[in-house]
């Protein structure tokens, strides 16, 4: 009922000018809460205006509920959108705010009335309903928005980067906020757009996550969807690998040497270091990147895993965990690791790590990662 | 959860009759729907009119007996009455009423257009600095602006008369002058006069607009400037200048235009007495007062051709300009 | 901005300002001087009215041949009219043009400039031709059709700058809402707008106000005139005599009420001017 589906979609502003989305086919199940994120370029917020009928597409078809809407009026479609500025309208009060669409479609006063206290009281606006947007904080601007979506009763809620224009203590307490909401509201979909990784992956049921620039053209707009944690423990490519995460996955550069079935066998670094993957397809010798977490990577002269020796170039304590730049030889860029508790070296301290097969991601030449033969635990 | 915000409910949804155009085109479509009743306002108050004072410049039609209106082709503008290579000029093109006209237009414009400019510039620079009492000043400059050209014309009138007027009575005292002067009256003094009254009306509207300009530039330069020790002289000419270009440049080309149609002061303070006569002048006595309407209807076709081909060179240079500049 | 100023460039400031002012300033002091003149007062050129008397504006407002109060009332009827029209007209045209890009946008805008540069002459014979064919030569009323010639342009151009700097959003939200064109202008940029309406207003207002050419040719019943060509016309007892008193009482009295608006509004008049030439 509330589904989205956008089928082989495409645009471009005018003709002769590049593609900015190419080839999206994305699914938003009924219900979903899910999320558009992306470098800058990447069309997220394109795509999300898409659902909402403010741009046009140029090729391509966006259904919501089964039905083709392309040429549909943003009106006729069942969807309200959260604007990143709020787009409050500035001469009407908190409840003329909220009213104003019902108002439009010519509901019934007293239905309006109520849906907008219902409204008020979900998002504790009540006390505010009367005033006007500019006595109004940042964060109150914001819920006022959200109310007036909610009044709609739409099937589909989109979402702007909604907390771009907050602070971070006001950020994280809208993000909590914004997940009751999505469990409050039942059925309705909601698509949400950030740069913001971190508020991707704690809220999403779903991420989409888009390429920007030349990856666009080359393998279409849309890198990976899926649940949070598949994106982040069976990332698809090194675009994925490296977006998704914070501190990015180490990649080191290898060579193959051996591919059968239940894994492989690169050189890295001079040594040899199996990973849990299936690079058949692959030739021997290719060039391929390893990829590994920070927090997979474990410090330790001895245990499971190929040892790699390395000295400590810097540490970052954060108190619950802390971050080690190490230098693992020529040719390869810094590692990060992270550690739990606070680490005991010194800077020029040598360790070994230690790298875990099944904690490994291996990616060929264009980027493109090797399916996994052992799952990581979710 | 409340129960009146359950979200599974529909909302209404367009039938099998939902355009098959793009969302651009509809609002392209409901763009004109809005423009139409301005357009065809427009068009019914001022193409209309147009077309039919051409058309009427090619007949001979008259006021006094309009049934007997022929077509008569060219004639108006250079048959034997004509406005152009009249046969009956017989000391030249410039000494014929149509010629003075095209003349005093002209002087006029030119010399209305460059001292308001230059009065202009000046008073902007003025109210540009920071002195008590600005406010005050910047208001009482804008009192000529309010004044109707009319009552200008009057007041201004009244001043220069030649035996009870205010100017005379200062410059014979002042010891300037012997005798006071016809101001208004005298062919040698009469059309300067105008110009000078529509520089006083006119400088206040080129300076607001210069002020504006001046007040948009960028402070930094002028202190780095003044920290470099550069004079006054040399910023204004090597800094302001170039910077408020532009707007000097819409504001003079728009005045001038503007210039070219100037009728009110001339009648009011001249009495369109014929060495004063624009080129308006001339179409309107022409016109109304000898009813040639066809004759008149050349005359003002003439004068619409001249002040239309600059507007459009004008707007050609203007939109190449703007394509230079964008990124 | 300099903070220090040398003595001679603060006199010469203050000076040029003085100077300024008294030149802008003097002119209408004289007029409302002479105003207050009668009789042989009239002859002599000093500021200050000897005997000042309101007997030239008794003489004004209560003469039976030239009724000048009638005259009041054409003029502010008909200006109010073009106003109006032109503000109806103007602000949905302003929308189309100031928020829809199409195919044509910008050639239609400098093509709707241009009308406003026409010289009034141009279009006499034919607006002459229009004004008898609809019955509505020699009456006041009949005004409006030619001042629309140039504060219709004025009107879009002026509102169509001013329509483009309201934010995208919140014309978005209101599509979101449901709002078609209409709505979006009258219930969402209307109050935004108002202060842009009451500016352009202001200066079609004023320019209707002091149209004479149109005016001169096209009203000649006494009754109907409007006020510039009843100044122009005020006459005397004989063909020689020129009431001057009498005039400038009609000048004052016409000009106090538009001095006054322009002071009011001074900042809005100004960024309208200035929203049609600087940024436009």
């Amino acid at each position: 009922m509330a589904r989205i589906d956008f089928r082989q979609v495409r645009k471009r502003y005018a003709p002769g000018l590049p593609l900015v989305i190419k080839d999206a086919d994305i699914e938003v199940g009924s219900g979903e809460f899910c999320v558009f994120v992306g470098p800058s370029g990447c069309g997220k917020s394109t795509l999300l205006r898409m659902v909402a009928g403010l741009e046009d597409i140029t090729s391509g078809d966006l259904l919501i509920g089964g039905q083709r809407v392309n040429d549909l009026p943003p009106a006729k479609r069942g969807v309200a959108m959260v604007f990143q500025s709020y787009a409050l309208y500035p001469h009407m009060t908190v409840a003329e705010n909220m009213a104003f669409g019902l108002r439009t479609l010519g509901a019934d006063k007293a239905a309006i009335e109520r849906k907008v206290r219902a409204a008020a009281e979900m998002l504790q606006l009540t006390p505010l309903l009367e005033r006007l947007p500019k006595a109004l904080s940042g964060g109150q601007r914001q819920r006022v928005a959200i109310g007036r979506a909610i009044v709609k009763e739409p099937r589909v809620f989109l979402f702007d980067e909604p907390l771009s224009n907050l602070d971070a203590a006001l950020r994280a307490q809208t993000r909590l906020e914004i997940a009751r909401l999505h469990r409050d509201l039942g059925s309705a979909s909601m698509v949400y757009v950030t740069h913001d990784q971190v508020e991707a992956m704690t809220l999403a049921d779903k991420i989409v996550l888009l390429h920007a620039g030349p990856l666009i053209e080359e393998r279409g707009s849309v890198a990976q969807a899926g649940p949070p944690m598949a994106l982040y423990h069976r990332p698809a490519s090194r675009f994925v690998a490296e977006f998704i995460g914070s501190p990015r996955m180490n990649m080191l550069p290898a060579r193959l040497l051996d591919a059968q079935a239940g894994h492989a066998e690169v050189e890295l670094a001079g040594q040899r270091v199996r990973v849990a993957v299936d690079a058949r397809h692959l030739e021997r010798q290719a060039d391929v990147q390893v990829g590994v977490r920070p927090e997979h990577v474990v410090v330790a002269d001895e245990g499971e895993g190929a040892p790699l020796p390395a000295s400590l170039l810097h540490v970052e304590r954060l108190g619950d965990t802390s971050l080690l730049y190490v230098d693992a030889g020529p040719g390869l860029d810094a590692l990060t690791v992270r550690v739990e508790g606070a680490a005991a070296r010194a800077p020029g301290a040598r360790l070994t790590l230690r790298l875990r097969a099944e904690r490994l991601h291996l990616f060929d030449a264009a980027g493109l990662a090797c399916r996994r033969t052992v799952e990581l635990p979710t | 959860m409340p129960r009146s915000l359950r979200t599974d409910r529909m909302t209404p949804l367009a039938g099998p009759r939902a355009s098959r155009r793009p969302l651009s085109a509809q609002r392209s479509r409901a763009a004109w729907l809005l423009l139409a009743p301005m357009l065809v306002t427009l068009a019914a108050v001022a193409l209309w009119p147009l077309a039919r004072t051409i058309w009427f410049s090619f007949t001979n039609a008259d006021l006094n007996d309009l049934d007997a209106t022929r077509f008569v082709g060219l004639d108006n503008y250079f048959g034997e009455l004509g406005l152009f290579l009249n046969p009956n000029d017989t000391e030249g093109f410039w000494a014929s009423d149509w010629g003075i006209a095209i003349a005093n237009t002209l002087k006029f414009a030119l010399a209305s257009v460059l001292l308001e400019t230059l009065f202009g510039l000046g008073v902007a620079l003025l109210l540009n600095q920071e002195f008590k009492g600005r406010a005050l000043v910047r208001a009482a400059v804008l009192v000529p602006w309010a004044i109707p050209t009319i009552v200008s014309a009057k007041m201004w009138g009244w001043m220069l008369h030649d035996q009870f007027g205010a100017i005379n009575h200062l410059l014979l005292t002042a010891g300037l002058i012997q005798q006071p002067i016809a101001w208004t009256a005298d062919p040698a003094y009469a059309l300067w006069t105008v110009v000078a009254v529509d520089v006083w009306k006119t400088t206040p509207f080129m300076a607001l607009l210069i002020l504006a300009a001046l007040q948009t530039l960028p402070k930094d330069c002028y202190e780095a400037a003044r920290v470099d020790g550069v004079h006054p002289l040399r910023v204004f000419w090597y800094v302001t200048l170039p910077l408020i270009r532009p707007a000097l440049v819409v504001a003079v080309v728009f005045r001038l235009l503007d210039a070219l149609r100037v009728f009110d002061l001339i009648y009011v303070l001249t009495s369109n007495d014929a060495s004063t006569i624009s080129m308006s002048g001339f179409v309107r006595r022409e016109m109304v007062e000898h009813g040639y309407m066809g004759y008149g209807s050349a005359a003002s076709t003439v004068l619409f051709l001249v002040i239309g081909l600059a507007t459009v060179l004008v707007m050609r240079l203007a939109r190449d300009r703007r394509l230079e500049d964008a990124p | 901005m300099s903070t220090q100023r040398s003595r001679a460039a603060s006199a010469a400031i203050y000076g040029l300002a003085a100077l300024v002012t008294l030149v802008s300033v003097y002119p209408f002091l004289y007029a409302l001087s002479t105003s207050l003149k009668t009789g042989s007062a009239l002859f002599d050129p000093s500021l200050w009215p000897s005997g000042a008397s309101l007997r030239n504006y008794a003489s004004l407002l209560s003469d039976g041949e030239q009724p000048f109060p009638r005259h009041v009332l054409n003029s502010i009827g008909v200006s109010v009219a073009v106003v109006a029209l032109s503000l109806a007209l103007g602000v949905t045209a302003a929308y189309a043009l100031g928020r829809v890009s199409f195919k044509g946008r910008g050639l239609l805008l400098g093509t709707i400039l241009a009308v406003s540069m026409f010289p009034q002459v141009a279009v006499l014979a034919g607006m002459f031709e229009l004004i008898r064919a609809l019955g509505l030569y020699n009456r006041a009323a009949g005004l409006v059709l030619p001042y629309l010639i140039f504060t219709l342009p004025f009107t879009v151009w002026v509102l169509t700058t001013f329509m483009k700097q309201l934010p995208k959003e919140l014309e978005e939200a209101a599509i979101m809402d449901g709002c078609g064109p209409l709505r979006i202008i009258g219930q969402v940029f209307m109050p935004l707008l108002w202060p842009a309406l009451v500016s352009t207003g202001l200066l079609a207002f004023i320019a209707a106000w002091n149209e004479f050419l149109f005016a001169l040719t096209f009203v000649l019943d006494n009754d109907e005139r409007t006020v510039p060509v009843s100044i122009s016309l005020i006459s005397g007892a004989s063909l020689y005599d020129i009431p001057w008193g009498k005039i400038m009482a009609a000048s004052v009295l016409v000009t106090l009420p538009l001095i006054a608006l322009v002071l009011v509004f001074q900042r809005k008049i100004v960024s309208g001017l200035t929203a049609g030439a600087v940024k436009g």
